[in-house]
C-alpha cells in the first residue's frame, strides 16, 4: 500500500488504537532489535589496542569510520574546508532543505516521479558522497592515505609521484598575482554562471519561489557540484589548486 | 452479627479452593486494596476505555498519540529506524552507567581500567561491547531514519522544524559517538581523535592554521582546537573534556531535543502519511 501516488489510499481515515496495536509492535521490534545486538554483542568484541602512546603514530591514522568521508575529501580540499566548512554547510544545508523545497507533492508517501530533482540530489550527496567515500575511507586508504584495492597489500613505503599542478599554473600562468586572479575568476564565474543560468532558466518560477529561496538553493548545489568537479579535477587532471590566494586556497 | 467470631468452616473453605473462588476473592481483596488502587489507575480489561488510559494515563507511553492511523504501522513506511534508534540510544545510557562505575577518566588509568572492565568485571566485555555496537548502530540508524523521512517527504509542511530537531539530533549522534571514541584512551581512539580534531586547527578565524587567523591571532595553544582538547595535542586533559562532554553534556542535550522531537511528531499531526 506504500507508494503510488496521488490515489488516495484511505479516503475515511482508520483510526487505531496506540494500545495495543502500536506498542505491541514497538515492543516486538525492540525485543528482536535487542536480541541481534546481544548476539553481536557476545560474539564480537570491541577493539582494544594497545595503550595511547603519543609517540607513536600509526599509518594510516584514521578518524572514526562515520567522518572518513570528510577525511577523504582532505585529499582535495585544505582542513578549513573539508574539516570545517564543508560540515557545516552540510549541516546547515539538512537544516534548511524544508524551506527551499517548495514542491507541495510527495508529503507523507514514496513517490519518485513527482519529485525526482530533490531525491536526486539528496541520494546523491548521501549515498555517493557521504556513504561511498566512507566505504573507500574504511576499507580502501591505507598507509600514507595511499589507494589499496583490496587485493593489494597495505606497502608503507609506496611511493606515488606529486605532479599536481595548480590550475592556473596549467593554464600557463606563471606570475603569482596574475594567478591569484584568474583562480579567482574561475571561482567567482562558476558560481556567478551557475547561480544566472539557473535563474534564467527558472525565471517563472522566481515569483513563486522567490529569489532568497532559489539564489541559496542554486549555490548550496554548486558547492556540492564543485566538490565533485574538484574531485574529478585532481584525479583526472592532476589539479591542486584552483584559486591560491595569501589567505587561503580552494 | 457482631459478637463471636465466626469459626472458619474447613468444608467450606475446601469448596472454595476446589471452584476457584479462592482466586477471585484473593485477587479482588488485592486489586481493591489501597496499595493497588493508588498505584495502578485503571483497569487491564481490553476495553475501549482502558485502551485510551493505558496510553493517555502513562508517563512513559503518553508521547504517543491514543489513536493513529492505519498506515502509520506500515513497517514498509517507517522502517522502524527512528524507534530503533531511541532504542540504541537507551542501550548506550544503560550500558553507559555500567561502564562508569569502573571507568576513571584519568591519563594514567583510563586505559588500565578498560582492561579491568575487560578481564575481570563481570559482564564488563559484554557491556562494553553492548554500549560500543549500539554507538554504531545508532549512527547507522539514525541516517537510514533520515533517509527514509527524505524519501517520503516528511519534512515538508507542517514538519519543518522536526526535521531542524532532527538535524540536530544526527549530529548530536556523531558527537555522542566521537567523543566516546577516545575513552578507551588506547591507540585507535588517541589517532583518531587526533586527526578528527586536528580539522579544528584549520578552522577560518579561530584555528592557528585556518584562513586569517593571523588577523585574530590564535596560536597552537589557543585557539579552537585548544579549546576543544585543553591542550595543544591530545593529552589527558582531552580525555577528561570528551569524558564530561559525552558523559554529561551531549546526552542531556540529545534527550531535551529528542524529547521535543517525539512531542512535535505528535503536535504536528502523528506519523506524515498520504493526506
Amino acid at each position: 500500500m506504500a507508494a503510488p501516488a496521488k490515489k488516495k489510499v484511505e479516503v475515511v481515515p482508520e483510526k487505531l488504537h496506540v494500545w495495543p496495536y502500536l506498542v505491541r509492535l514497538e515492543f516486538l521490534c525492540a525485543i528482536i532489535v535487542m536480541v541481534l545486538l546481544t548476539v553481536w554483542s557476545i560474539t564480537i568484541d570491541a577493539p582494544l589496542e594497545e595503550a595511547a602512546n603519543p609517540s607513536k603514530t600509526p599509518n594510516p591514522s584514521k578518524a572514526p569510520w562515520y567522518f572518513l568521508g570528510l577525511q577523504d575529501i582532505l585529499v582535495y580540499f585544505d582542513p578549513w574546508f573539508a574539516g570545517v566548512v564543508a560540515p557545516v554547510l552540510i549541516i546547515v544545508g539538512l537544516m534548511l532543505i524544508p524551506y527551499l523545497d517548495v514542491n507541495p507533492k510527495g508529503n507523507g508517501y514514496y513517490t519518485y516521479t513527482e519529485r525526482k530533482a530533490a531525491i536526486w540530489v539528496y541520494s546523491f550527496g548521501f549515498l555517493v558522497l557521504w556513504i561511498a567515500l566512507i566505504i573507500m575511507g574504511v576499507f580502501l586508504r591505507g598507509p600514507g592515505w595511499n589507494l589499496f584495492m583490496p587485493w593489494e597489500y597495505w606497502d608503507p613505503h609506496k611511493v606515488v609521484a606529486l605532479t599536481n599542478v595548480d590550475l592556473p599554473y596549467a593554464f600557463g600562468f606563471r606570475d603569482y598575482v596574475w594567478s591569484s586572479l584568474f583562480g579567482g575568476a574561475v571561482i567567482i564565474g562558476y558560481f556567478a554562471i551557475g547561480t544566472a543560468a539557473y535563474f534564467v532558466f527558472e525565471r517563472k518560477a522566481i515569483k513563486n519561489v522567490g529569489f532568497m529561496r532559489m539564489f541559496l538553493k542554486i549555490n548550496l548545489f554548486l558547492i556540492m557540484v564543485g566538490i565533485v568537479i574538484k574531485i574529478v579535477l585532481r584525479l583526472g587532471f592532476n589539479i591542486k589548486y584552483v584559486w591560491v590566494t595569501p589567505w587561503f586556497n580552494i | 452479627m457482631a459478637g463471636k467470631p465466626q469459626i472458619p468452616n474447613l468444608a467450606e473453605i475446601w469448596n472454595d479452593i476446589k471452584s476457584g473462588k479462592i482466586i477471585s476473592d484473593i485477587s479482588k481483596s488485592v486489586t481493591e486494596s489501597q496499595v493497588w488502587t493508588s498505584s495502578f489507575r485503571h483497569g487491564y480489561a481490553d476495553t475501549p476505555r482502558n485502551r485510551v488510559l493505558q496510553i493517555a494515563s502513562n508517563v512513559w507511553l503518553h508521547l504517543h498519540p491514543v489513536k493513529i492511523h492505519r498506515h502509520a504501522l506500515r513497517i514498509k513506511f517507517t522502517w522502524c529506524m527512528g524507534g530503533i534508534t531511541f532504542l540504541m540510544f537507551l542501550v548506550t545510557v544503560v550500558t553507559g552507567v555500567v561502564l562508569m562505575f569502573y571507568y576513571r577518566p584519568v591519563g594514567e588509568y583510563a586505559y588500565f581500567d578498560m582492561k579491568y572492565l575487560q578481564y575481570d568485571v563481570p559482564f564488563g566485555m559484554l557491556m562494553r561491547n553492548m554500549h560500543r555496537w549500539a554507538a554504531h548502530s545508532m549512527v547507522i540508524t539514525v541516517w537510514l531514519h533520515m533517509l527514509r523521512v527524505f524519501l517520503t517527504g516528511s519534512y515538508k509542511p507542517p514538519r519543518e522544524f522536526n526535521w531542524v530537531i532532527g538535524v540536530f539530533l544526527v549530529t548530536f549522534t556523531l558527537l555522542l559517538s566521537f567523543t566516546g571514541y577516545l575513552l578507551p584512551w588506547d591507540q585507535l581512539a588517541m589517532w583518531a581523535v587526533t586527526v578528527g580534531t586536528n580539522m579544528a586547527r584549520g578552522t577560518p578565524f579561530l584555528g592557528h592554521e585556518g584562513p586569517f587567523a593571523e588577523f585574530v591571532g590564535v596560536t597552537s595553544r589557543y585557539d579552537a582546537r585548544s579549546v576543544l582538547l585543553g591542550g595543544s595535542l591530545v593529552g589527558p586533559p582531552a580525555l577528561l573534556r570528551f569524558y564530561v562532554l559525552h558523559c554529561i553534556l551531549i546526552p542531556l542535550v540529545a534527550g531535551a531535543l529528542m524529547i521535543v522531537h517525539f512531542w512535535r511528531i505528535r503536535k504536528d499531526g502523528g506519523i506524515s502519511g498520504p493526506l
